[in-house]
């Protein structure tokens, strides 16, 4: 069984995304019964059916924007977000939007082109699921979570600044 | 000026550690280069022709006498014994070692230094007016509104993987020196009618490919909304700027084409949410970071006007200096010393350890220990008694800091071009060194007076060559390098884009070419008309009929002879 980093410990994950293959479409694929995480056009598609499943999960690409899944974000058991290229930023900024305007709070879970060192900043913004590329080493990528112990800024990990949060006192200037 | 706290020093030394295992892991082939590329750019290290180039932050220009020692030692022990200043106000070294970057990295921490953001499609380091709290004309000093973006910009989680990099320039003054209209955001600090303090927001500035000024999407902002309006742009850029195309991922071209109104109605739909939020900025923030900044134990003293007039009509070297490097201060008694890094034979921007060594001498005995850097690629000692001047002069003369040429024809903004770059398509310091050589007579530049020489060795725009005065820009042709020239680029508060004159030149024909240009200009100056002020008044057109008149032929060097 393939493993994922979830609130910080590597473990064993029973989730499958679905991706669209060549010629298929939303609305004519068909979503295997069990733990399947959807495409969110299939998601759009299929919602009538697949919102009576017990557990279902949705992914969103980094050119799709969260707000299509407002009002309903409750409804998956988790939610994942696409990074296509490890370059590509939008997805910190859908995690951002997930968290903080939607109101999510179940798994959200980083797929695609993930690795180690991008993942202390995904955290911060929300992520709290990694499902890192199968050809590095899980366990190497978890040490990433404790870069740094400190921030200056807001997000989704801490709700308010430094300067809010701790006592800085300013040191004599020359 | 800023100091760091324990959390700025742990930040920073946590950031040693992982870049560390992150070379280690390069070298290891546990990464590839294509992983690590955007890691060692967001720790300033580029890959260069020869070997990489470690580009070093310095916050709004601003150095201590101790940082620029460290970076002289940096310059010897890692490096060729020179550092190149940018038109960022930052230094570059050519010639490192990747093995040796993350110690370079901690000797910069231990003297409240870093490269973070240096390089990457992050937010970089933020620039300001090299006059911040001297200048006369400033509304307030702006480095504690800077320092504070600074920090929440260092290490922003959602922000460094941005389509592209990204800009942000300060400016307190009625001029502007900070170049706010080519930043991806420009932000003056102005006062509204009931005296309130807030911000002027502009937009969507760059050079580049597609040069455009920014434009202003805010009017006003108060001072408490400065972090989270950032962000409000930072988010609406992420999610909505291109990714397809690297030529046309800045910001400026998603603001030109959905219209500044529409992206400031984006914006200002993002920040509705963030405003008053805790990214709020408190009075006691701001004023916890202003005390870093409090004036400098300034003497009460007088000007010393005849002092000067007498020291300047015995020496005439001494009084083209005094009009070219030394500006004027807020505080009587005192003024502000533009140390000039532009001579003939050196690149403009180079200095040496052994320079870089005395400046911080010299700060120490003559300016409070500080010097500053500015986006001419020159250096400031910003609060030099005017008794002092004359000493300061000759000793700045003894180590070649003291060319009388500020804004003049031979204080030329380059980047380091074709030579270092391989972005580069041509090279640009041999012209910089030709035109310099070829106009080196003092008198001669001050008949010319002020005039800006920007080059550029590819559209990338580091010389900032489409805000020159006489702009020009390496292109590749075939395999062979030509160079483009533009006329009327302005900064300041009349920044305006140059227009191209016509078709390019060999390397041999461009000192000619700006011969020409300035032949035109004496021949049609009106009196105390700078070069701009006429080829704003006659237009392009005339410039461009004497340039393209004959045919340049590269043995006939007409110098300024022709002048005369």
């Amino acid at each position: 069984m393939r493993e994922i980093i979830k609130d910080k410990a590597v473990v064993n994950d029973e989730w499958e995304v679905l991706r669209l293959a060549e010629g298929e479409t939303p609305e004519a694929v068909n979503v295997p019964a069990g733990k399947i995480i959807v495409p969110l056009s299939v998601w759009k598609a299929q919602r009538d059916a697949l919102q009576s499943r017990a557990e279902i999960g949705v992914w969103i690409a980094s050119d799709e924007r969260p707000e299509e899944l407002k009002g309903e974000v409750e409804k998956f058991a988790v939610i994942a977000v696409d990074f296509p290229k490890f370059s590509d930023g939008r997805g910190y900024s859908i995690a951002y939007n997930l968290r903080t305007r939607l109101g999510y709070e179940g798994e959200l879970r980083a797929i695609g082109d993930v690795l180690r060192d991008q993942m202390f900043y995904m955290h911060r913004v929300g992520f709290n699921a990694f499902a890192t590329r199968p050809d590095r080493n899980i366990h190497d990528a978890l040490k990433a979570l404790s870069d740094f112990s400190e921030a200056y800024q807001i997000s989704v990990d801490r709700k308010s600044p430094l300067f809010r949060r701790v006592d800085r006192q300013a040191v004599a200037a020359k | 000026m800023y100091r760091y706290d324990q959390y700025d020093h742990q930040i920073v030394k946590e950031r040693v550690a992982q870049f560390r295992d992150q070379v280690r892991r390069r070298i290891a082939d546990e990464l590839t280069e294509e992983e690590f590329l955007p890691l060692r750019l967001q720790n300033g290290l580029y890959m260069q022709r020869h070997a990489y180039m470690y580009r070093i932050a310095i916050p709004y220009g601003l150095l201590s006498s101790t940082q620029l020692r460290k970076l002289a030692f940096i310059a010897r022990k890692y490096d060729r014994g020179y550092g190149h200043f940018t038109t960022r106000q930052n230094i570059q070294f050519n010639w490192i070692n990747l093995e040796d970057s993350p110690d370079l990295l901690e000797h910069l921490a231990s003297v409240e230094m870093h490269s973070i953001q240096t390089s990457g499609n992050d937010v970089r380091n933020t620039t300001a007016d090299e006059f911040c709290g001297v200048a006369p004309d400033e509304l307030v000093d702006p480095r504690p509104y800077a320092e504070l973006v600074r920090q929440w910009s260092t290490f922003h989680p959602e922000f460094a993987y941005l389509p592209r990099k990204f800009k942000i320039a300060f400016n307190a003054a009625a001029e502007d020196r900070a170049a706010t209209a080519m930043h991806d955001i420009g932000i003056t600090v102005v006062k509204n009618e009931q005296g309130e303090l807030g911000f002027r927001v502009l937009v969507g500035g760059g050079l580049g490919r597609t040069p455009i000024l920014g434009s202003v999407i805010r009017e006003f902002l108060p001072w408490q909304h400065l972090l989270t309006y950032i962000e409000a742009i930072l988010r609406v850029y992420n999610q909505y700027g291109r990714r397809d195309n690297k030529y046309k991922a800045r910001i400026k071209i998603l603001v030109k084409a959905i219209g500044p109104e529409e992206f400031a109605s984006k914006v200002e739909a993002e920040w509705a949410d963030l405003a008053d939020g805790p990214g709020t900025l408190t009075e006691d923030e701001v004023a916890r970071i202003s005390a870093y900044f409090a004036p400098p134990p300034y003497a009460a003293l007088a000007n010393e006007d005849a002092l000067l007039q007498q020291q300047r009509s015995e020496q005439k070297g001494f009084d083209n200096w005094m009009k070219r490097n030394v500006k004027p201060h807020k505080v009587p008694g005192y003024a502000a010393v533009v140390l000039s890094l532009k001579k003939p034979g050196v690149p403009p921007g180079d200095a040496t350890a052994e320079q870089m060594d005395f400046v911080a001498d010299l700060a120490d005995r003559y300016s409070f220990g500080e010097v500053r850097v500015t986006h001419e690629q020159n250096l400031v000692l910003a609060d030099v008694r005017q008794a002092d001047l004359f000493a300061v002069w000759q000793e700045a003369k003894s180590h070649q800091v003291a060319t009388p040429n500020i804004g003049l024809l031979t204080d030329i903004i380059c980047c380091p071009g074709g030579d270092f770059c391989s972005l580069a398509n041509a090279k640009s310091l041999p012209i910089a060194a030709a035109i310099t050589e070829r106009f080196e007579n003092i008198d001669f530049q001050h008949d010319i007076g002020e005039i800006e020489l920007n080059m550029s060795g590819c559209i990338n725009a580091c010389g900032h060559h489409h805000i020159g005065n006489i702009g020009i820009l390496g292109v590749d042709k075939d395999g062979s390098e030509w160079y483009q020239i533009s006329l009327g680029g302005a900064q300041g508060n009349d920044s305006a884009i140059g227009k191209i004159i016509g078709p390019s030149f060999s390397a041999q024909q461009v000192p000619e070419v700006i011969g020409r240009l300035l032949q035109t200009y004496v021949a049609n100056r009106v009196d105390g008309e700078r070069f701009i002020d006429t080829v704003r008044r006659v237009g392009v057109e005339p410039f461009k009929t004497h340039v393209y008149a004959t045919p340049i032929n590269i043995q006939q060097n007409a110098g300024e002879d022709a002048y005369a």
